[in-house]
């Protein structure tokens, strides 16, 4: 027990202590939050110059000017779409835009020849033309005599909420897909991330022959199971250090640059206009929902599941890479059994999150190779009781197996030398005597 | 009562008998060498003695008992390919495998201590493995072999790969090392090296132990009856028809004499004679010559 510890021990500090490491741990929150202040800034831009717009009414369509933007101004002109044309590069307007004539009310595509000084943008394309396209739908309506408030009762909403249970709202539904995304894709990254690295420090120790050193002191299931805690270890902490860094890097940004993250990016997301009002309320509703998920059960379900899914997983590259010998390209075919069911369960986990209490959800999050990154996913859904302890029976008993078969091949693996080993081979370790 | 005892040992690997009924006594506190051709089957049997693998069948006793887990912390045992991990701090490398072996924190400080103070090496602590030379790793190798004060150390082709230096110095401390009572085993392929160390010899070959007993006996065991004689003056012929004449100079003669012709006999019928003695050897055969006797019989014999 003392040696499985002083071999947790070292193989957990020499990589904490790393600087790639301490590096990689701390700069990535702040490369996360950059990332979405830049994102922020590249969706809040508007184009640098304002641009004067002549809408040429010839007919009479539109009742008063648009409203001016920030980057638009307009102008309306009964006449002249010629002279204006012909004498644009002299005269103050940018852009110039026959208002075309409504001849039929049903008539409902318009195709308008537009000059500007230079090529607009696409945005600017598109956001003439929903002006224009309004003004021409109000045009409509006076002719047919229609009122404004009589078109409003014409709209209705509708939301549906789940009857007989509390606390669920209608974002409930996508902010579990949210959640469950995350978590399963959390999942996905650490197994592979950290499963990796189980492997090439197998390797490494067969390659550099510190193994048999090794062993002529500790067992060599002491060595795999110590070297897949202590990795195990790194990875949760780097987790629990970033849990906690990037709100922290999320609050200072928001204070230091003075602008409101959340609202920027759901405003990044749904394009830019944005009813601002109407989004306050959405994203109080939003963290609201968040807070009342049940994190108490959430948060150590996903622990056990990160390790469950841990353990399974990096015993067999731990297998994988005490088979392997020096050359890493002849050994990578070995890793494709374990990778092709990380990958399956990842796109299990996409499908999932939109259907969380299929068929194809409880299979897949029962099934031990999947139910790490399923499970997780479905988690924020509140799946029934039973399904969840039977994944985690069958996943905790998996493990264990898994841990006790790649140690029967590891022990055979990290001792043999100059030979090319295939999955055949690795069948026979396991029924080789100690 | 032996430090070690294998007892009919075997050990397969799939078709493969690496280890063919092995059976033999190490006394305590000799050097014993482990000797064999490459793939003779020395490593499958030293990964049995250090636990690393275990037997198929028969048994190994070390110190009386049966081979358990509490015998590792009491062996060394430096590996042929030779490995540390490179990344590390000497100093806290040391630390890691010497507390591996069971040593508490302190006394793996003041041993390690010890082994620096002793090489000259003291400023080594905070400098990583891989900023040593291969030679200062094998320093090191050494000093974690043996940090722990094992009763049986287990050297495998210790000297390969150091310069006349640095084997001098391993070589030194191994023979401290056996006076303060440390049992020996050293394993190889290079004879000269094991005449000038061990006392007590195993042949392995082929899975097979062919030939153990001490070094002198071995000798005696496979001696071909040669006497070196050299001299001045004439060698009269009544001596030579008692002996078979090898290889004769003007100076000196080489002579067969049956296996029953006393030694002194010869010699006491030369003084008789005018003949001026220098000098009167007996020629041993060199382990090197037995073992490649051994070996090649043991060849031919296999292939019939």
């Amino acid at each position: 027990m003392n040696k499985l510890w002083l071999i947790i021990k070292r193989e957990y500090l020499t990589r904490v202590k790393k600087r790639s490491f301490i590096l990689a741990t701390i700069l990535t929150p702040f490369a996360f939050v950059l990332f979405f202040i830049v994102v922020g800034f590249i969706f809040s831009y508007e184009g640098d110059d304002k641009l004067k717009v002549a809408l040429v009414d010839e007919h009479g369509i539109l009742d008063r000017k648009p409203a001016n933007e920030d980057n638009l101004f307009f102008v309306i002109k009964d006449d002249g779409y010629d002279q204006l044309v012909s004498g644009m590069d002299s005269s103050e307007f940018d852009v110039v835009i026959k208002v075309p004539e409504v001849k039929i009310l049903s008539a409902k595509t318009f195709e308008i020849e537009y000059h500007a000084k230079k090529q607009l943008g696409l945005d600017i394309e598109m956001n003439l033309e929903s002006k224009i396209s309004s003004k021409i739908r109000d045009y409509k309506m006076r002719e047919m005599k229609l009122e404004k408030s009589q078109l409003d009762n014409l709209k209705s909403s509708v939301s549906l909420t789940r009857g007989g249970v509390e606390g669920e709202s209608k974002f409930t539904t996508a902010i579990g897909a949210g959640i469950g995304g995350v978590m399963g894709f959390i999942m996905y990254m650490t197994i592979f991330i950290y499963g990796m690295m189980v492997m090439r420090s197998v390797m490494e120790e067969k390659t550099s022959r510190i193994v048999e050193v090794m062993i002529s002191s500790v067992k060599p299931f002491q060595l795999m199971l110590g070297k897949i805690i202590g990795v195990g270890g790194v990875g949760l902490t780097q987790i629990l250090i970033w849990s906690i860094l990037i709100p922290i890097g999320y609050l200072l940004v928001g204070l230091f640059f003075d602008f409101d993250l959340e609202q920027m990016n759901s405003a990044a997301a749904a394009g830019s206009n944005v009813d601002v009002a109407g989004m306050e309320d959405e994203i109080m509703i939003f963290m609201n929902e968040v807070r009342n998920m049940n994190w108490w059960s959430i948060l150590p379900l996903f622990l056990f599941y990160f390790l469950g899914g841990y353990f399974l997983y990096s015993s067999m590259f731990a297998a994988v890479g005490s088979a392997m010998g020096d050359d890493l390209g002849e050994g990578q075919a070995l890793t494709i059994p374990i990778t092709i069911p990380v990958i399956l369960a990842l796109y299990i986990m996409m499908v999932v999150v939109t259907a969380p209490q299929s068929n194809l959800a409880i299979w897949s999050s029962i099934f031990p190779l999947f139910s790490p990154i399923v499970m997780p996913a479905r988690l924020a859904f509140s799946p029934p009781i039973w399904q969840i302890l039977v994944s985690m029976a069958v996943l905790a008993a998996t493990s264990i197996f898994f841990v006790w078969v790649s140690a029967r091949i590891y022990r055979v693996g990290i001792l043999m030398y100059g030979k090319k080993v295939g999955f055949k081979e690795i069948g026979k370790w396991l029924f080789h005597k100690e | 009562m032996g430090i070690l005892k294998i007892d009919d040992v075997t050990k397969t690997y799939g078709d493969y008998m690496a280890v063919n009924h092995v059976s033999f006594d190490m006394p305590e506190g000799s050097i014993f060498g482990m000797l064999g051709p490459n793939g003779a089957g020395k490593t499958s049997l030293i990964r049995i003695i250090t636990t690393i693998t275990r037997a198929d069948s028969g048994a190994v006793y070390f110190n009386g008992e049966k081979l358990n887990s509490t015998h590792p912390s009491q062996t060394g045992y430096m590996p042929e390919e030779r490995g540390l991990y490179k990344k590390m701090k000497v100093g806290d490398h040391l630390m890691y495998l010497a507390q591996l072996k069971g040593l508490s924190k302190k006394d793996a400080k003041s041993k390690i201590d010890y082994w620096f103070e002793k090489f000259g090496i003291e400023d080594w602590w905070p400098k990583k493995v891989e900023e040593l030379s291969k030679g200062m790793q094998q320093k090191i190798q050494f000093i974690s072999t043996v940090v722990h004060e094992p009763k049986l150390l287990i050297l495998d082709e210790p000297f390969s790969g150091l310069d006349p230096i640095n084997t001098n110095l391993i070589k030194d401390e191994i023979y401290e090392l056996n006076r303060k009572g440390t049992s020996i085993i050293f394993s190889t392929h290079r004879m000269e090296q094991v005449e000038e160390i061990c006392e007590h010899i195993v042949l392995i070959n082929k899975g097979k132990n062919v030939l153990q007993g001490t070094v002198a006996d071995v000798k005696n065991q496979f001696k071909d009856n040669l006497f070196k004689i050299e001299y001045t003056g004439i060698l009269p012929e009544n001596v030579l028809n008692m002996a078979k004449v090898i290889e004769k100079t003007d100076k000196s003669i080489i002579i067969k004499v049956d296996a029953e012709t006393d030694s002194n006999q010869l010699l006491q019928r030369l003084l008789q004679q005018e003949v001026f003695i220098h000098s009167f050897n007996e020629i041993l055969p060199s382990l090197n010559e037995i073992f490649i006797k051994k070996v090649e019989s043991i060849g031919m014999t296999s292939e019939e």
